[in-house]
This record gives C-alpha cells, sequence and structure tokens, in this order.
C-alpha cells in the first residue's frame, strides 16, 4: 500500500523572508539565489555554528523562520558585505542578517553590545563608555597644556572645543579619551601642520553607534540624530569621522 | 581621506627617507566600512598612496586580497562585544594568516575595530607584528612623534627620532 500523497493546502504562511523583502529596496534581491557559494566561500564566518552565507538564505527561502531568528551565526556575521559584492545577483544577505539580529528579543541580544548601546544613549556625548562632554572636554583640555608646556614647536597647539563655524567637525571613539588619550595628540598635530579649521563638540563628540549592531531601529536612528544635530548646531561643513 | 588630500596639495609634509636604511616593512588593512561599504576603492587607493608616501613604495606589502575584496577582520558589526570571543578568533584567523603571508612588521589599521581585533589576533595567535594607526606614522615621519604618542609602536621605533 503505497503512503498517503502529501498535500499542499492553501495559501503558504508569511515566511519571515517575506517580511524582510517588504522593506529592502529591490526586496533585497532576496528570492534571486543561483546557490553558486561565491558567498559562503569567501566569508570569513563560514563554518562557524554550522552556518554560512548560502545556508542562510537558503534556510529563509524554504521558511525555516525558527532556526533563522534564533541561531546566534546572526551575532558572527559582521555584515561586512564582502558576500553582496561577490555576489553575481547582488543578493542583500546582510540585511537579511541585520533583521534576523532585529528579531531577537531586546533583552536576549549580547549583553555586550546592548550595553554599549545603552550607556551611549544615555549620554549627550553619545559615548558607549560613558564619558561624559564635560569629562571629554577636561580631558581634552589638560593634555593640551601638557603638550604645550613640554613639546617644542607646539606651544600654539589648538584643540578647539565648540567652536561655531569651524569647516571641520571632528568625532573621536571613545576609546581615545578613555583610555589611550595621548594617541589624540598626533591628529591634533597633524591638523594644526595643515592649518585645518576644526573643532571638537561636547556634545555628540562620540564616534561609536553600538545601536546599529544591536539592530535596534529606534535606538541607533536616535544616536545619529543626536551627533547630526550637534554637527548642525555648530554650523560645520565636514563632520570628519577619525580613523 | 583627508590626509591624501592634504599630501598633495602639499600640506602636510611627509617623507619616507627615515625609513630608507630601515627598510620596515608595512601592510594595510582595508576597513570594510570606509572601503567596500561606502566610498569603495578609491578610499583604498587613497590609503595607500599615504603609506607609500610614509614608508616607500618598496616598503609596502599589500595583502591579497585587497580593496573591496579584502576580508574582514572580524572586529566589526559588534562582534568584539559580542561575549562570543571564540568565535571571533576563529572568524579572525583568515585576517591573521593573510597578515602573516605579507611579512609585514606593522599594519596600518585605520578603524578602532580593525585595529583591536587584528592586534587581539596578534596576541592570541602569537604574530609577530605591530598594529599602528595613520596618525602615528605621519607625525614619526614628520619628526613630530612625541615620547607618549607611540604607545602601539614596536621596540624598533618606539625610541626613533628621540633626542
Amino acid at each position: 500500500m503505497t503512503e498517503e500523497a502529501i498535500k499542499i493546502s492553501g495559501k503558504r504562511t508569511s515566511r519571515f523572508l517575506d517580511k524582510v523583502k517588504k522593506i529592502l529596496p529591490e526586496e533585497g534581491n532576496l528570492d534571486a539565489c543561483l546557490t553558486c557559494g561565491a558567498c559562503a566561500s569567501g566569508c570569513p564566518a563560514t563554518g562557524i555554528d554550522g552556518l554560512d552565507p548560502r545556508k542562510v538564505l537558503r534556510m529563509a527561502v524554504l521558511g525555516m523562520d525558527e532556526e533563522l531568528t534564533t541561531t546566534p551565526w546572526a551575532w558572527a556575521c559582521t555584515m561586512c558585505t564582502r558576500c553582496m559584492y561577490v555576489c553575481p545577483m547582488n543578493i542583500n544577505i546582510p540585511q537579511l542578517v541585520f533583521n534576523m539580529r532585529a528579531a531577537w528579543p531586546r533583552d536576549e541580544r549580547p549583553k555586550g553590545i546592548r550595553a554599549s548601546c545603552d550607556k551611549a544613549n544615555s549620554v549627550d556625548s553619545r559615548s558607549a563608555m560613558g564619558l561624559t562632554g564635560e569629562m571629554f572636554s577636561e580631558t581634552v583640555e589638560e593634555l593640551l597644556e601638557e603638550v604645550r608646556e613640554e613639546q617644542e614647536g607646539f606651544e600654539n597647539l589648538q584643540a578647539p572645543m565648540n567652536k561655531k563655524g569651524a569647516y571641520y567637525f571632528v568625532n573621536q571613539n571613545s576609546r581615545e579619551p578613555q583610555m589611550e588619550e595621548d594617541e589624540m595628540v598626533p591628529l591634533w598635530k597633524i591638523l594644526h601642520t595643515v592649518g585645518a579649521d576644526w573643532t571638537y563638540s561636547d556634545k555628540g563628540w562620540a564616534a561609536e553607534n553600538y545601536c546599529l549592531f544591536l539592530a535596534d531601529n529606534e535606538a541607533w536612528e536616535e544616536n545619529i540624530r543626536i551627533k547630526a544635530q550637534a554637527v548642525e548646531e555648530l554650523g560645520c561643513k565636514v563632520w570628519l569621522n577619525t580613523e | 581621506m583627508e590626509y591624501a588630500k592634504w599630501i598633495r596639495e602639499g600640506k602636510l609634509p611627509v617623507s619616507s627617507d627615515w625609513n630608507k636604511d630601515l627598510g620596515i616593512k608595512f601592510t594595510l588593512q582595508d576597513p570594510c566600512q570606509l572601503v567596500r561599504k561606502t566610498y569603495g576603492d578609491k578610499a583604498g587607493e587613497d590609503m595607500r598612496y599615504v603609506l607609500k608616501k610614509l614608508v616607500g613604495e618598496e616598503n609596502f606589502i599589500d595583502m591579497s586580497p585587497n580593496l573591496s575584496n579584502n576580508y574582514c577582520c572580524g572586529g566589526g558589526g559588534g562582534f568584539l562585544q559580542s561575549g562570543r570571543k571564540e568565535e571571533r578568533r576563529t572568524y579572525g584567523k583568515i585576517k591573521f594568516d593573510q597578515v602573516m603571508a605579507t611579512g609585514a612588521d606593522y599594519v596600518i589599521t585605520p578603524c578602532h575595530n580593525c585595529h583591536s581585533q587584528i592586534h587581539d589576533l596578534q596576541e592570541h595567535y602569537g604574530g609577530n607584528y605591530h598594529c599602528i594607526h595613520f596618525w602615528t606614522l605621519i607625525c614619526l615621519s614628520m619628526g613630530i612623534l612625541g615620547e607618549n604618542e607611540r604607545g602601539h609602536l614596536g621596540p624598533d621605533l618606539e625610541d626613533f627620532g628621540l633626542d
């Protein structure tokens, strides 16, 4: 006796993939995979958690939503976009991964990333280390004083704070003022040498935005808007993101 | 890349003379965010222009693959903060091997995440290279790098040019 035939009933329920397609330009080309494997063969995350970009996309196409939205691989992929760069069909796997991250309940996302995001959005500086504008100003001021006194040829070195109308708005990763402040000095010297018209700001000076990595859309938008606002308030022309 | 612009305009008088006899070798990491994701290969070419001016053409050894085809180091996307240290280092092995294959003494890492990750890979896998930012090398080449500004330089350069 033969087994009963499998019947496909009614409309297919919406897959996770369909939701992601709706919010991406060109639907991220997520249905266009040729399964060539160019993505997986050049991805440093291939093999971690038993997955790779091609497998992840196949899972999405097959509607394996539960596995897709719970795999920790979402946090092993850095969304570096190399897979998309080499893909003959320009498939936006990184955005699929971003939305896989966003599908995690917020309090189950990696604690380190979440804490950095929350810390940044609790201070005006948007520093993930919680360094306030006042602390940053003090650090810069003291260090500048020291260099002026001790280093020949830099008696007039500048590190302007909140200078309205400066051409460059220079940001700084929190790690420097917090952990290795001396690393800021070579940059000041370069800006001094070329005669750049630049400024720091005590508001929104921190370069990092962990809310983006956390895949918290509201939080990363808030983070970046506050920073953009700080640039606009000073009327600067160029927002210079440092090394 | 403002550095490239300033060198082309003659505002930043850098030179590679200091490295003529020393022959210290340098390679360059292409940060994903800067190159592949934002400005494209043009940013990578600019950085190579700057680095060659700083260390001498013959002392620059490129990674393979490079520019937009370069591999992510594994420091980005929050990986450094995600608590997945072992996986992050597994991810980064390909970058470590790439750097080691160049035989370079220094990797220029013009991104904070790249700097932290490639430095950590060096310690973890036992590499013999150092990671520095462009600003360190620019000031070194102009003879204006202060004594306290050398935290990431190796023993070969930590006193270089100081009285």
